[in-house]
């Protein structure tokens, strides 16, 4: 009986207990509902719309000309090699070594004496994000008086990377919204004014989002400045290969930057020229003065990764080091690549044809001298909220419009929609 | 293509100006006058080199050594009774599904990763029937195995909550300071190992977190202590669970050895499911690494018990925001072979059989060194190494004793005396009971 009293007190005291807890309201009643991401945004509200007419031309990710999300044949042949077969032991904090390896060749040259050297600190990382913070974190770790040089405008996603590595951020010119070009000039100027050793970020080839490259002797000008100035520039190559459909031409502005003696950074992505958007597959180099300075630097890249993420995914690494390491692997995803960009590259002078064929009053040259997976079409943000309500077609409101969206099955459709919103300007 | 230049001179003049501007302030120089920076001096020469980490550096050393009989106990990677890594038969199958389904393909995840997989872990851990679930008050987001979702986990208190202090037990993983360090919260400790019973300090344990400030994070390994493989029984967990109530902190748990601490994913499960069942808050960070052998995949997810489904909703909202700075959307291929698993009823059966084994000869291993010893006498009290639970010992054994086995033995460990029990077999066992026989014999 006295038992009996007493578990039902317990009970009755800890459901009380429990009531208690459960009146209290909760640590993150004062969290506000974030914003959605612009860009992933942007694919989500297409998937929610119940179209048929509608067109995506939002995220980067390449599709065929059915609109088809691809997998590269030369990937579907290195996974077969790998299921099954391979133990998922972790991988070293820095990642892939073999991965690591044939990467640096992409962007630094097969016979490049840096490598030889081994001047080069580079880890694997999450793919383009990952480098840029790691090397943010490293940046605001080592030069922590330092602030970065961000071209106007860029992707998104840099401005919240370097926000929460702390670093502070200032813009340079680089889009001129009234030629559609480079506004070559005004970026000089930036490049001058800034004080000595500044950080710069550029974008190797096929700028995001804009779709403007400087030229080989804008470049080269580029280059020298930044000698004279002794600023530091890192290099955001998310589209080698994708660009003009040749690796070894895309990465020329930081083959020319190499040649005047600049200790570069450099971020490497496969999302896109691999199609390994998923796999979370890139690398993270910064170039030193020697071999010694290379061990020390990646060694402290290291120890950003560990409380991040402890060490990378072994799979996409695996399918790199696979198809690079084999020489005819190699080749097919080099003719791959270069398919990729020559269907990007002709649905730029389609997109162009067919507007101008409607009769549009205004310039639609940039559509073909731009490069790369994006247009930066001009459109103003209500221009292209009425293309999203009236036509369901679904792109960023800064009007970039991912090409790799765009087919032989909805460019006419896509022209025509672009000329009704436009037509008025 | 080339823009418009507002300057009437050439590339070839203008770089002659800024030469010649140039050489003009070398000899300013020579006169006392700072001109730039040579840009082939880098900007990171002070960079020093980093120490090797301590648990992975210990492979590395591994791996350098020659010896036919070195035998690695540090990183917490199971082996065979061979010495082999092993991928488990259930995630060879899922993989060949995923290889052979031409169908996928591998776009971006959403920020927030594989939803599938994000369901079937909350389930996992807390229970198909757990009330918070079907509440939809748990915001779950994959992540990069357990560091990766204690990483984001932490980012997003340091953001929103208003406590910024985290709790660790003593000792911890690692690699634990490092991630809340980096997040921006403040670490301290609370009594957990006692070197004297080599078990739990539970009194000191509950004084600790009796004297902490309202609202600290309490960071809880949810079984299999890392390194020590001392957990708290139930009861002590309940003591525990309504001290943390009682003063409103906030426990975090790291779910690392899910169903291989004793075989069973419930068993295992419940130290969670009692935190999680109360009404309470709390974080979980899991990990599938070793309970599924998916280590270098990194997965994992964080998932965030609210008291609302609307709080659960702001609050994988700003976990986006954390998420895609750091590496925009996690990785879709481990994910795929956890989700695969766990949808298929046969698939996860055949799991739950294999944990076991792994887990099985994880305590073999336990009794025959535990015997091992006793048979060569070794002065001291062996028994924790049948008492405690999990991949890893706590041997006791101090910094001087294990460079004394690391450097006459050639046995590779973390320099606090934790020995993975994964990497033992029978085969190896002597080698290493004659080596602590030694150590204990011989170095003070």
């Amino acid at each position: 009986m006295a038992a009996r009293i007493a578990i039902t007190t317990r009970i009755k005291s800890s459901s009380s207990f429990l009531l208690g807890s459960r009146s209290m309201s909760s640590w993150w009643g004062n969290v506000n509902p974030a914003p959605k991401d612009p860009i992933l945004g942007v694919t989500e509200a297409f998937l929610a719309d119940p179209s048929p007419d509608k067109v995506n031309v939002g995220v980067g990710a390449y599709r065929d000309d059915n609109g088809k999300p691809v997998v590269l044949d030369c990937v579907r042949e290195a996974e077969r090699r790998v299921a099954g077969n391979l133990n998922m032991e972790y991988l070293p904090m820095g990642g892939s070594n073999k991965m690591v390896d044939e990467t640096l060749k992409l962007a630094y040259g097969e016979d490049s004496d840096l490598i030889k050297d081994k001047r080069i600190a580079a880890i694997q990382a999450l793919s383009g994000t990952g480098a840029c913070r790691i090397f943010a974190d490293f940046q605001k770790r080592f030069s922590p008086d330092s602030q970065i040089y961000i071209p106007a405008p860029t992707w998104s996603n840099h401005h919240n990377i370097w926000r929460d590595a702390d670093v502070p951020q200032r813009t340079f010119h680089y889009y001129h919204p009234e030629t559609k070009g480079l506004d070559f000039a005004s970026l000089m100027d930036d490049v001058k004014n800034a004080p000595n050793g500044s950080f710069f970020l550029l974008h190797a080839c096929a700028h995001n989002p804009t779709g403007v490259d400087p030229t080989v002797e804008q470049w080269k000008e580029i280059s020298y400045q930044f000698k004279v100035k002794g600023h530091f520039a890192f290099f955001d190559m998310a589209y080698q290969g994708f660009a003009s459909g040749d690796p070894e031409r895309d990465a020329k502005s930081i083959r020319i930057f190499l040649e005047d003696g600049h200790l570069i950074g450099c971020s490497q992505s496969y999302a896109k020229n691999m199609g390994l958007y998923g796999q979370r597959v890139g690398c993270l180099s910064l170039v030193c003065e020697d071999e010694k300075q290379a061990v020390a630097v990646k060694s402290q890249l290291q120890q950003l990764a560990r409380p991040m993420y402890s060490n990378p995914p072994v799979h996409g690494a695996l399918i790199v080091s696979i198809i690079l390491g084999d020489p005819d692997l190699k080749k097919l995803w080099l003719k791959e690549v270069k398919g990729m960009a020559d269907r990007i590259i002709g649905m730029r002078t389609s997109l162009r044809e067919n507007i101008e064929k409607l009769g549009s009053p205004l310039s639609w040259e940039h559509i073909t001298n731009q490069i790369g997976m994006f247009c930066y079409s001009g459109m103003t943000p209500e221009q292209v909220d009425r293309l999203t309500k009236e036509f369901h077609i679904y792109m960023t409101r800064n009007g970039r419009i991912s090409m790799a969206g765009v087919t032989s099955g909805n460019v006419e459709y896509l022209a025509k929609a672009i000329h009704e919103v436009t037509k008025a300007a | 293509m080339n823009s418009s230049s507002s300057s009437s001179s050439s590339p070839a003049d203008r770089r002659l100006s800024i030469l010649s501007r140039h050489l003009a302030r070398t000899i300013d120089r020579d006169q006392g006058i700072t001109i730039s920076a040579s840009p082939t001096s880098s900007v990171f020469a002070d960079v020093l080199r980093a120490p090797e980490d301590p648990i992975l550096g210990v492979t590395v050393a591994y791996n350098k050594d020659p010896s036919p009989v070195k035998l690695n106990l540090g990183v917490g990677a199971y082996r065979t009774e061979e010495g082999k890594p092993l991928v488990l038969s259930v995630v060879r199958e899922a993989e060949k599904q995923l290889v052979n389904d031409c169908s996928r393909v591998k776009e971006y995840l959403p920020i927030v990763g594989l939803a599938d997989f994000n369901k079937l872990s909350a389930k996992l851990i807390l229970g198909a029937d757990s009330p918070a679930i079907l509440g939809n008050l748990v915001a779950t987001v994959q992540c990069l195995s357990g560091t990766g979702s204690l990483r984001v986990g932490a980012e997003f208190l340091a953001r929103h909550y208003y406590q910024h202090t985290i709790y660790i037990p003593n000792p911890t993983w690692g690699n634990h300071v490092k991630i809340f360090n980096l997040a921006g919260l403040t670490v301290k400790t609370y009594r957990y190992y006692d070197p004297l019973t080599r078990g739990l300090n539970i009194q000191g344990l509950l004084d600790d977190l009796g004297s902490a400030p309202s609202g600290a994070i309490v960071l809880l390994h949810a079984c299999a202590h890392n390194p020590t493989g001392v957990d708290p029984t139930l009861e002590q967990w309940e003591q525990i669970r309504k001290m943390i109530r009682s003063k409103s902190l906030l426990p975090f748990f790291d779910s690392a050895y899910q169903g291989f601490a004793s075989g069973s994913l419930e068993q295992d499960a419940q130290s969670v499911r009692m935190f999680a069942g109360d009404g309470g808050e709390c974080f979980i960070a899991q990990s599938y690494a070793k309970n599924m052998g998916l280590y270098g995949e990194r997965v994992g997810a964080l998932s965030i018990v609210c008291r609302t489904a609307d709080v659960a909703t702001r609050v994988e909202s700003q976990l986006k925001l954390v998420i895609r700075p750091m590496y925009s959307s996690p990785p879709i291929h481990g994910a795929s072979i956890v989700s695969t698993i766990l949808k298929d009823r046969n698939l996860y059966q055949q799991w739950t059989l294999e944990l076991k084994v792994m887990a099985g000869r994880i305590i073999t291993m336990r009794k025959h060194l535990f015997d091992a010893l006793r048979a060569r006498e070794t002065p001291g009290d062996w028994n924790h190494i049948i008492k405690q639970i999990g991949m890893f010992t706590f041997t006791g054994l101090n910094t001087k004793q294990v460079a004394f086995m690391t450097r006459e033995y050639h046995i590779y460990m973390t320099f606090d005396g934790r020995i993975s029990m994964a990497g033992l077999s029978s085969r190896t066992v002597p080698h290493l009971a004659d080596a602590i026989h030694a150590a204990v014999t011989t170095v003070v």
